[in-house]
């Protein structure tokens, strides 16, 4: 229990001198997608094969241990997610990709006991493999602040956070700084809300500061619903303690004694290592009574969501945590006024609330040097679709589009073309070729009639059917609406119907108009903020892609050739030498004709299997 | 013109007044604006978005939830607003069972009227909610879900107002709905059939359960001697939809209808009343002599209105031995009638009653109003029934010549008349034991606080040496509220609950009205000064009743006891 300034700063000096003494360290990831993809069997194995080669291994950093002869530690997400397994070596700060458990043998008798890099483990760019971080493009583009200790120290651990600098910020604002001069610094470093709305969190917080209920809430957003999001989850995974310390300061700062992290159910390891480190910080004093005697209490509980997307919505979250069910209300009040409990809450953002310990260690001053003038700071994404790097990535708001994806992207993959790229989930827009010198920032985007979203980038070829996208996005919006209001439950349940109807080949006339005025409709006159922005990726993609919608609707085409039912399979009369054979494939008996005479099928009773295309040897079955 | 006070709404300045919404204000300046889930004694829920404005500097949002600030230019009629809502209705409609012409809230539907106002010509979706989707279990009330807009109107009506809690929302996005706790039917639910949410709802999603059909057959069988009592608040909600105004006292008038329908004999349900005050008033005189310890420290409760039993039952059953054993005037009325016939008629007998309330539905099916295994009261027919049934026969109401109901019962009282709205109960008990018999007697109880429309009510009247202090409460949040302080300690004598907000005027079973709910109750106390007597203990019948067909049968027919739980009392 550390009672005092000078006992964390004691206990910081021995987690440092025991992180210095470790002489060599496997970081293996234990990101979602790590795990997902074999992580733990590659610690596992790693393990096992020190165990058998006699080497004293720690998986714990123990501050008052003997030295260990190597640190087997389980960091957060490393962000390459599509290199994964991925494995950091320190001290030589390598990285081994797809890293296998019948790779950990070699692992450890080379590059453990020999010091000797495995060349066919490490990333490889144009023929050349690429030992470190700074080598390898992907990293080599970002600008990692807030997430820079993600994955480089394990998540599991109170002290490696401690050793990195973790909890200098909260000493710094419960022992130099009053609640005003926090509030002033976060409002000078013009941090702006990370979970899409751009709100001034400076703002936010004064405003809570001077209500005159005192008992307040903090309130950490991790509902990241969006489909294709997950950066939320990463800093919730691998640097859980950075985002409670930037929560523990929001309470001191807006003089809240309690918070809730409403996480999602569907990241249950987020919840796991939140706990952990919670029952961590409270147990060596960080959070309860009196922290580090300063007079200031904190406490922090976490509330699992039920999986419902329009919980992300702030007035629905705060109800959702009430216990009751999860709908937005109409404001005001706001939730600065009356939030969680009916109380003044601070609710913010998990990659937000990370970003807060930097901003009081460092300073406003070094925050605004990054990024653009209006959105200081970094952004993280998660990059995905079919882009040669997809991970979790972060860079300086106002980035260029292209430096995204074709820099830390690495560009589209092997022969595919770009399209578009998604941003901001079902809230947000497609941007095309026309935006790559887009800066990516609140303001840019928003001009563009999209948004930065919580920060989600899906990455689309050629080969991907606009109308198809909308229609995704619809169907997440329409089944995620939480009902309530009438416009966006009873809108986008058409404008589904529609989209529906266009895809299956069954377009009208009239139906682009009818998808524009609903959507006019619904962004005007929604309730919330999810409401307003439903219409989003269809109004974009009409904007940007509108000959493709009339390729389906008036010539029942579908230009990407994705649309299923738009498929069209037919027999070249001229090629084809009436060998039946595709008839005898046919699952559905939509072939017929006579031997030696040219087949044909019957469009209506096709399903569009593919099965006869890959049978006819004369390759006269031709799909369009 | 100051401007720190002035809103411009249409072109027009309106004073800002302490309005607590820009709905409240736009309305105060003469504009109907639509709304579907707008009740002012409701939470602000803002989900039909049909009063969405244009705030000049300020885009568009809804008038219901937004705030009134001096120098604000609002456009309500705008060519993009009219749009905005004639897609809205339009959407409303697509998911709409759209069977007007045989719906029961038929010409009485929000979204009819609004449909109609907005010129809504077509529904360019395919109807997702062709068919009915009922819920027939309740006996008194129907729901039809595919004729919900979801407006959340009943939602916060049964929470907010009642307390009960039996539906809520279950579902989301399109498949949103209004349910009961594991989507039961309402019968198995907590609800206490009060009606509030029919009360509330703008479409026919919820509708009082109509009983008329065979009310009907049995008026055309010659076999059959069909009685019938109304009760008092009825009296003063029909007249409205029948030419009269509103609280204007149609009893008279209601007598020659019933009796050109063919009942043969019509009574006034404010005759039973006067019973309920002499017994209630005895058995409080009784509780006055118990010791606290004896009485647990709980006052005695009403036990007129239907649906507080239910509530009670359901919640709070340790209260029952507190709830008066008095049953409700109807109750006592039907016994009596029934006992009366049994003893003089050789034809089958069929009592109805004419109630403001859905719940009396209800309770005329309890089990513990039966005799000889036949229930006391074959039907309850609600305000709205009655109305259409006049309108079936084609009678021209506001023209008919008032009549008076038959003997034997036909002695009532004041007293009794002001049963039908909130303090009613207690004034007219007060009336019987204050020893004060003058007029200024009678002014004096009626200044003391208990009346006016207000939820909960508190008089402290001195008795000798104590003083007793009375609650009487309407709404059944108001009801456990003070349950809960009862709990806590507080010390009451006697406690009226009636579980619709302003008593049985405002039942739900009485035509619905958002505007001068007040008007209802006046009308009864004007009735009340009608009457040549005031005290229930001075009606002649009552002399005759208690020395005739009830004695040695008081408790037989007067009173019941609410001891078991509701389940084995057969859902409603």
């Amino acid at each position: 229990m550390l009672k005092t300034r000078e006992d964390l700063k004691a206990f910081r000096a021995l987690c440092q001198k025991a992180v210095k003494a470790e002489p060599r360290k496997i970081l293996v990831c234990a990101g979602t997608g790590c795990i997902a993809g074999g992580s733990l069997d590659v610690y596992a194995k790693l393990k096992e094969v020190m165990a058998a080669k006699g080497l004293n291994c720690s998986v714990q950093m123990e501050v008052e241990a003997g030295i260990p002869d190597v640190a087997l530690k389980k960091s957060g997400c490393q962000g390459f997610c599509d290199m994964g397994t991925l494995l950091r070596i320190e001290p030589q700060g390598w990285i081994y990709t797809k890293v296998k458990p019948a790779d950990c043998e070699e692992i450890i008798e080379k590059t453990i006991l020999k010091g000797e890099h495995i060349g066919r483990l490490a990333y490889h760019h144009e023929g050349r493999a690429c030992k470190c971080a700074a080598e390898i493009p992907f990293y080599a583009k970002q600008t990692r602040v807030t997430m820079a200790r993600c994955g480089e120290i394990d998540a599991n651990y109170i002290e490696e956070y401690i050793a990195a600098g973790g909890y200098e910020a909260l000493e710094k604002a419960l022992f130099e700084m009053d609640s005003d001069r926090i509030i002033r610094e976060i409002t000078e470093s013009n941090l702006r809300g990370r979970g899409g709305g751009g709100f001034q969190t400076g703002k936010k917080w004064s405003q809570v500061a001077r209500q005159k209920e005192t008992v307040r809430y903090v309130v950490c957003n991790g509902d990241e619903g969006d489909p294709g999001a997950f950066m939320d989850c990463g800093v919730m995974e691998g640097i859980p303690h950075q985002m409670l310390e930037g929560m523990i300061i929001a309470g001191y700062a807006t003089g809240a004694s309690e918070g809730y992290i409403y996480v999602r159910a569907e990241y249950p390891r987020a919840v796991e290592r939140l706990r952990g480190a919670i029952a961590q910080a409270e147990a060596k004093g960080l959070l309860g009574d009196n922290i580090l005697g300063s007079g200031f209490s904190f406490r922090l509980r976490i509330n699992r969501g039920a999986g419902a997307f329009v919980c992300g919505e702030g007035s629905a979250l705060t109800a959702s945590i009430e216990g009751k069910r999860g709908m937005p209300r109409v404001k005001p009040p706001r939730t600065v006024e009356q939030g969680l409990f009916g109380k003044p809450t601070v609710l913010n953002n998990v990659e937000t609330f990370a970003a807060v310990p930097l901003i009081i260690e460092k300073g406003a001053q070094w925050y605004r040097s990054i990024g653009t003038e209006t959105s200081p700071g970094t952004k993280a994404f998660s990059l995905t679709g079919n882009i040669r790097n997809t991970g979790m990535i972060e860079v300086p708001m106002g980035t260029p589009l292209k430096e995204v994806i074709f820099g830390v992207g690495g560009g589209m993959r092997e022969g595919a073309t770009f399209k578009a790229v998604q941003i901001g989930g079902p809230s947000g827009a497609c941007l095309t070729n026309d935006h790559m010198d887009l800066p990516l920032d609140f303001d840019s985007l928003k001009k563009v009639g999209a948004m930065i979203g919580s920060g989600g980038l899906v990455v689309l070829d050629e080969n991907t059917c606009m109308v198809e996208v909308a229609r995704f996005f619809m169907n997440f919006t329409q089944k995620e609406s939480c009902g309530k209001c009438a416009p966006c439950r009873e809108g986008t349940r058409r404008m589904l119907e529609i989209l529906e109807r266009i895809v299956a080949g069954e377009g009208r006339d009239g139906d682009l108009e009818m998808l524009e005025e609903l959507a006019d409709t619904i962004t005007a006159t929604a309730l919330c903020g999810l409401g307003k922005t439903a219409a989003s990726p269809v109004i974009s993609t009409i904007r940007s892609f509108r000959s493709e919608y009339e390729a389906h609707i008036y010539e029942k085409r579908c230009p990407a050739g994705s649309c299923q039912k738009l498929k069209r399979i037919t027999i070249d009369p001229e090629l084809c030498k009436g060998c039946s054979k595709c008839a005898k494939v046919c699952p559905v008996g939509a072939i017929s004709g006579k031997v030696k005479e040219p087949f044909v099928i019957d469009g209506n009773t096709c399903i569009k299997c593919g099965a006869c295309l890959t049978t006819c040897p004369f390759q006269a079955i031709k799909e369009a | 013109m100051d401007s720190k006070k002035y809103l411009t709404i249409d072109g027009i300045p309106v004073e800002i007044a302490g309005e607590k919404n820009l709905l409240e204000l736009i309305r105060k300046a003469g504009i109907k604006m639509p709304t579907f889930c707008y009740h002012s004694e409701l939470s602000i829920y803002g989900a039909c978005r049909m009063c969405m404005v244009e705030i000049e500097k300020g885009g568009l949002d809804a008038a219901c939830s937004a705030q009134p600030r001096a120098g604000m230019v609002i456009h309500t009629n705008t060519e993009r607003l009219r749009k905005h809502r004639k897609m809205i209705l339009e959407l409303l409609l697509a998911n709409h069972c759209r069977d007007c012409t045989t719906c029961g809230n038929n010409i009485n539907c929000k979204l009819q009227d609004l449909a109609a106002r907005f010129n809504i010509e077509g529904v360019r979706f395919p109807n997702t909610a062709e068919k009915p989707d009922l819920d027939t279990s309740s006996l008194c009330v129907v729901r039809d879900r595919n004729k919900c807009i979801l407006c959340g109107d009943c939602v916060r009506m049964c929470n907010e107002i009642q307390n009960v809690g039996a539906i809520d929302f279950i579902h989301r996005g399109s498949k949103m709905s209004i349910g009961t706790a594991f989507d039961e039917p309402l019968a198995n639910s907590n609800c206490v059939g009060c009606g509030q949410c029919a009360a509330v709802c703008p479409t026919g999603a919820i509708v009082v359960r109509n009983d008329t059909r065979k009310l009907w057959r049995d008026l055309d069988d010659k076999n059959v001697k069909v009685t019938v009592q109304v009760a008092p608040a009825v009296r003063v909600a029909l007249g409205k939809e029948l030419g009269l105004a509103e609280g204007e006292d149609g009893m008279g008038k209601i007598v020659a209808a019933l009796r050109r329908m063919g009942f043969d004999e019509i009574f006034d349900t404010s005759t039973a009343a006067d019973l309920t005050v002499l017994e209630e008033s005895n058995e409080f005189l009784r509780r006055l002599e118990k010791s606290e310890a004896e009485l647990g420290g709980m006052p005695l409760f009403t036990s007129c209105c239907p649906a507080w039993i239910n509530f009670c039952e359901r919640n709070y059953p340790e209260l029952l031995p507190h709830i008066s054993s008095c049953r409700s005037p109807m109750q006592m009325f039907a016994s009596v009638i029934k006992a009366q016939h049994a003893a003089s008629s050789s034809r089958r007998a069929v009592h109805v009653a004419v109630m403001p309330c859905t719940a009396k539905k209800f309770e005329a099916a309890r089990s513990e109003f039966t005799m000889n295994g036949e229930p006391n009261v074959d039907y309850v027919i609600t305000t709205q029934e009655l109305i259409r049934m006049i309108k079936e026969s084609g009678l021209v109401f506001a023209e008919l010549e008032a009549e008076a109901v038959d003997a034997p019962f036909s002695a009532m009282t004041g007293a009794g008349v002001i049963f039908g709205v909130t303090g009613g109960v207690t004034e007219a008990v007060l009336r019987r034991l204050s020893s004060d018999k003058t007029r200024a007697g009678l002014g004096a109880i009626a200044m003391n606080g208990v009346r006016g429309m207000k939820g909960v009510k508190e008089i402290l009247l001195p008795a000798g040496e104590k003083t007793l202090r009375i609650a009487i409460v309407s709404g059944l949040k108001n009801a456990s509220d003070l349950i809960e302080k009862i709990k806590e300690g507080e010390h009451y004598d006697l406690v009226e609950v009636m579980a619709c907000p302003g008593g049985c005027v405002n039942g739900a079973g009485q035509p619905y009205t958002a505007e001068n709910k007040a008007e209802r109750g006046n009308g009864l106390y004007a009735a009340d000064k009608l009457c040549s007597v005031k005290r229930s203990e001075e009606n002649p019948l009552m002399m005759s009743l208690y020395n005739g067909l009830l004695k040695g049968r008081v408790h037989e027919l007067l009173h019941v006891s609410y001891g078991g739980s509701h389940k084995d009392k057969g859902a409603h």
